[in-house]
């Protein structure tokens, strides 16, 4: 599929297949092409060329009222001219349903997202995450084959956020509702997804379940965009990679053909090592340069014998005693939690 | 109060005084004038003169008796409803279309609409006259509301289009994906949510029908005068006082429409 | 709960090499694009057609009317404006609008300012005071003026009975009164785009400015002024474009005395029946119209005259 504007790919050759009653989650950044790419599926935007299958059947030129698809958008976009009551029950009367019918299905939707009782409430009444709550009712009321987000909940604070995110996780497990989910923010794509697709500058970069996407990201770019990542360069030598002159511990053989690589590490699956035996670890020796407190844990910022800075995670725990500032230190990191990437990821 | 300070940058309103003074006599000079019609619509003299030696409503009686005054009222106020019509629904479909076509020629098309009110009205009068004459147009009905459309539909377009700018049209792509066609989600969810702006529209294509002078000058005539064309030719001959009985009348039905406009506005404040 | 998805990436990230490269539902996509917004664009189409067909297309047929005569093409139409009655009227039309439009400027800026300071209740209240003389029939307020400024009209009875004059003064069918009407007509066309532009000046402009240490004078003067320009420019426009083709006052209140272009125009139309001349006048009266709004759109932007109305 493709969709350009003037001469910027929007979206470029992508392709996605969504498995039956999935929760699959475009996660980009801003400008990435994600919401575009939901608009192409809802059916508002136009893709220049390109299929969109439901099922076995094309799509791709029917009206977005045809294509049987839920909605959410940021901003709720309730119709404010009804009760909560009357927007969840719209996409009903618009099918006909009988009277009665439709009182029974509200209150059930109402009741899915916990809003009973609610349904004779003007919609300025509610709160943020209530208005949230209707939206999704309105979206799932009369159970569309597929179910679209765009980044539902970032107009929540943190903690209703977070509380949202586990609510709508529930509440797909229950009904089982395919849903296509567009967010920034890496954390709730982990939190949420069966699987999630990467999207930047109009192209999928990885498309994978959280623990493989987190795990084994495919581009530096990815490493970077997903959690926190120090990179470190490695010189590839017969088929080996080295950290100066330090021999490197894999996690999985290298790909070959790249002579100059990308050590990731991630923060906090480095451990500070005592005095005592490293066992598997890789081992990095360098001096504490500086130490933020974050509460929970502690950034440690290191510099490496070689002059690279690598960030620590160290958590706040009271067995552990907090290095200084200017001491020297051992820094271990197991083979299976390095990440190797390529040097440059592929435009 | 005086002693406190009017702005942020620490003047007080006493050392404003005299510019409060200076917009309190801007603003009786705006609206004091047209009042004075009033007492003089009621006035029992012959001439005009004020205070009036004596009250009465004989003018009121001159204008109702008068068969050409009735005539011209039904035709004046046919013409605004007619026109109201007309250019409230041309004008909301094409402030839509305008919003809405993801053409670059919409913006050229915007200033096209705008042209009624940009060209001098002298201009656009003589120009219909002259079209009017070649298809007997000219002193008809339809010809006045046609005329008085094109000078509505630039002011139902700006003021429906610019409630459609602050409108978030991602309620109607909502309401498409739950089902409803495109005219559907526009008529049940989109319109009542702008429409106070085109009711406000309709009253402002209905007093412009109403208060138009030019082009009826020259397009409305014999049976099919309009108000203001033989308001305009009795005030050019003498001062009538039956005039200021019908200009009170007139004042009437604009407060009446400002205030509805008004009462409207601030509905739709506290609704939204 | 469906099972998690296999490991193995079943949605390549790009498309496979092999893949067909041109999808074959470009064209009917792209058509039915072109037919979605050819259709929202119809929705224009009413308006438009009765628009081309009463303003623009007798424009075009005056425009050819001024350059025709039996013999032909001629530019005589154009020549007999050079003619001293022409040109005299020229100069009262540009005499009378530039005075309307720097008295509007001068009235409409306190007001303006006042409303745009005023708390929102105080504000509305007077913005409908402003709005009130828009919504007034014209021929209303011409007749009013023409009670008040008459010889023995009210203003002169009070002026003589207060003893400030002995014989009275001549306020109407003349330039004096001419200038009163319109500029009661036009204030508020000045009054708006001014207050638009003044609401939008933030008060923490004028804050900075005092706390760097400028007076309120200084602020309002070397701040605020240079930011509620573009509304005085645009009202400025407006209202020296509309007197420019005014008709109806000029013709009540200057009672045949102060002869406007557009007066000249409606002569030579119903008393002359000269579609030559009036429309050679008419073709003259646009192009400076529609002159000076180009110009001054270049330097502001067009949308925003318009958008100021």
């Amino acid at each position: 599929m493709r969709k350009t504007y003037g001469a910027l790919a929007a979206l470029d050759d992508v392709s996605l297949e969504v498995a039956s009653g999935e929760f699959i989650t475009l996660l980009g950044p801003s400008g990435s092409g994600k919401t575009t790419l939901l608009m192409v599926l809802a059916g508002f935007i136009r893709a220049d060329s390109g299929q969109i299958l439901f099922g076995d059947s094309d799509v791709s030129l029917v009206a977005p009222h045809k294509r049987n698809v839920g909605m959410v958008f940021q901003n709720y976009a309730l119709f404010p001219h009804m009760t909560v009551a009357g927007n969840v029950a719209y996409p009903l009367k618009l099918r006909r349903v009988g009277k009665t019918e439709i009182g029974e299905r509200v209150a059930r939707a109402l009741d899915l997202v916990q809003l009973s009782g609610l349904g004779e409430r003007h919609v300025d009444q509610l709160s943020g995450g209530q208005r949230q709550r209707v939206a999704l009712a309105r979206a799932i009321v009369f159970e569309p084959r597929i179910l679209l987000m765009d980044e539902p909940l970032s107009a929540l604070d943190k903690k209703l956020r977070e509380q949202m995110q586990i609510e709508v996780r529930h509440l797909h497990q229950r009904l089982g509702m395919t849903t296509v989910y567009v967010t920034h923010d890496q954390r709730e794509a982990l939190t949420m997804s069966d699987r999630i697709a990467v999207i930047d500058r109009g192209r999928f970069r990885q498309i994978g379940t959280p623990r493989e996407i987190y795990g084994r990201p495919a581009s530096r770019f990815i490493a970077d965009f997903i959690g926190e990542s120090n990179f470190l360069p490695v010189a590839v030598r017969d088929g080996q990679a080295y950290l100066g002159d330090k021999l490197l511990r894999l996690a999985e053989p290298l790909r070959t053909g790249e002579p100059s690589q990308l050590l990731g590490v991630r923060p906090e699956k480095v451990v500070i090592l005592g005095g005592g035996d490293a066992g598997a670890h890789n081992v990095f020796e360098g001096m504490v340069r500086e130490i933020v407190y974050q509460g929970e844990s502690s950034l440690v910022s290191v510099t490496l014998a070689g002059g690279h800075e690598l960030s620590v995670r160290q958590q706040a725990i009271s067995a552990v005693i907090p290095p200084v500032v200017g001491a020297a230190v051992r820094l271990g990191l197991a083979p299976a939690d390095t990440i190797i990437v390529p040097q440059d990821s592929p435009a | 109060m005086l002693s406190r300070p009017a702005t942020q940058t620490q003047i007080t309103h006493g050392r404003r005084l005299w510019l409060y003074v200076l917009v309190g006599l801007i603003m009786f000079f705006l609206i004091v004038p047209s009042l004075f019609v009033i007492p003089l619509s009621f006035s029992a003299d012959r001439y005009l003169a004020f205070p009036p030696s004596g009250w009465s409503t004989r003018w009121y009686a001159a204008y109702l008796g008068a068969i050409e005054w009735r005539d011209a009222t039904y035709v004046s106020f046919t013409a605004a409803f007619l026109t109201m019509i007309v250019s409230t629904v041309c004008g909301t479909l094409a402030a839509y279309g305008l919003h809405t076509a993801r053409l670059r020629l919409m913006r050229l098309a915007y200033v096209a609409f705008m042209l009624p009110l940009i060209i001098p009205g002298i201009l656009v009068a003589i120009g219909i006259y002259l079209l009017y004459a070649q298809f007997g147009l000219n002193s008809t009905m339809p010809g006045i509301v046609m005329a008085h459309s094109v000078m509505a539909i630039p002011l139902v377009v700006i003021t429906v289009a610019s409630s459609l700018k602050s409108y978030d049209m991602n309620q109607e792509m909502v309401a498409r994906s739950l089902g409803a066609s495109r005219p559907w989600a526009f008529l049940t969810v989109t319109l009542p949510q702008i429409r106070i702006s085109v009711i406000t529209g309709a009253l402002l294509a209905f007093i412009t029908s109403l208060d138009e002078v030019v082009i009826s000058l020259f397009i409305a005539g014999g049976d099919m005068s309009t108000l203001t064309k033989r308001m305009f030719n009795a005030l050019r001959d003498e001062i009538d006082p039956t005039i200021a009985a019908i200009s009170t009348l007139l004042l009437l039905v604009s407060v009446l429409l400002l205030g509805a406009v008004r009462l409207l506005q601030r509905k739709s404040g506290r609704d939204t | 709960m469906s099972a998690p998805a296999p490991a193995s990436n079943r949605a390549a990230g790009r498309a496979a090499p092999g893949a067909p490269p041109a999808p074959v539902n470009a064209e009917r996509l792209r058509a039915q694009e072109r037919a979605e917004n050819a259709l929202l664009a119809g929705l224009t189409v009413p308006g438009m057609l009765l628009i081309a067909a009463l303003v623009l297309a007798p424009i075009g047929w005056l425009f050819w009317l001024s350059f025709r005569n039996p013999a032909g093409f001629t530019f005589d139409h154009y020549l007999r404006l050079l003619h001293p009655s022409y040109t005299l009227t020229l100069q009262t039309t540009f005499e009378l609008s530039f005075l309307v439009t720097a008295i509007c400027i001068l009235l409409g800026y306190p007001v303006a300012y006042i409303i745009a300071q005023a708390r929102p209740r105080m504000a509305a209240v007077l913005m409908m005071l402003v709005l009130f003389p828009v919504w007034t029939s014209l021929l209303v307020r011409c007749y009013a003026w023409l009670v008040l400024l008459q010889r023995r009209g009210l203003l002169n009875t009070w002026l003589t009975d207060m003893g400030l004059i002995d014989t009275p003064l001549r306020l109407m069918h003349n330039f004096t009164g001419t200038t009163i009407g319109m500029v009661h007509i036009m204030l508020p066309f000045m009054v708006l785009p001014l207050y638009g532009s003044m609401r939008a000046i933030s008060s923490d402009y004028m804050l900075a400015a005092s706390s760097l240490g400028a007076s309120p004078a200084a602020a309002f003067r070397q701040v605020f002024v240079p930011l509620s320009l573009p509304g005085l420019v645009a009202g400025t426009i407006i209202v020296f474009v509309l007197c420019l083709g005014f008709y109806v006052t000029p013709a009540l209140l200057g009672g045949g005395r102060v002869m406007m272009w557009s007066m000249q125009i409606e002569r030579n139309v119903n008393y002359y029946s000269d579609w030559g001349a009036a429309s050679a006048l008419g073709v003259v009266l646009l192009v400076m119209t529609l002159g000076i709004m180009w110009l001054v759109g270049r330097i502001i932007g067009f949308n925003r005259i318009v958008g100021a109305r």
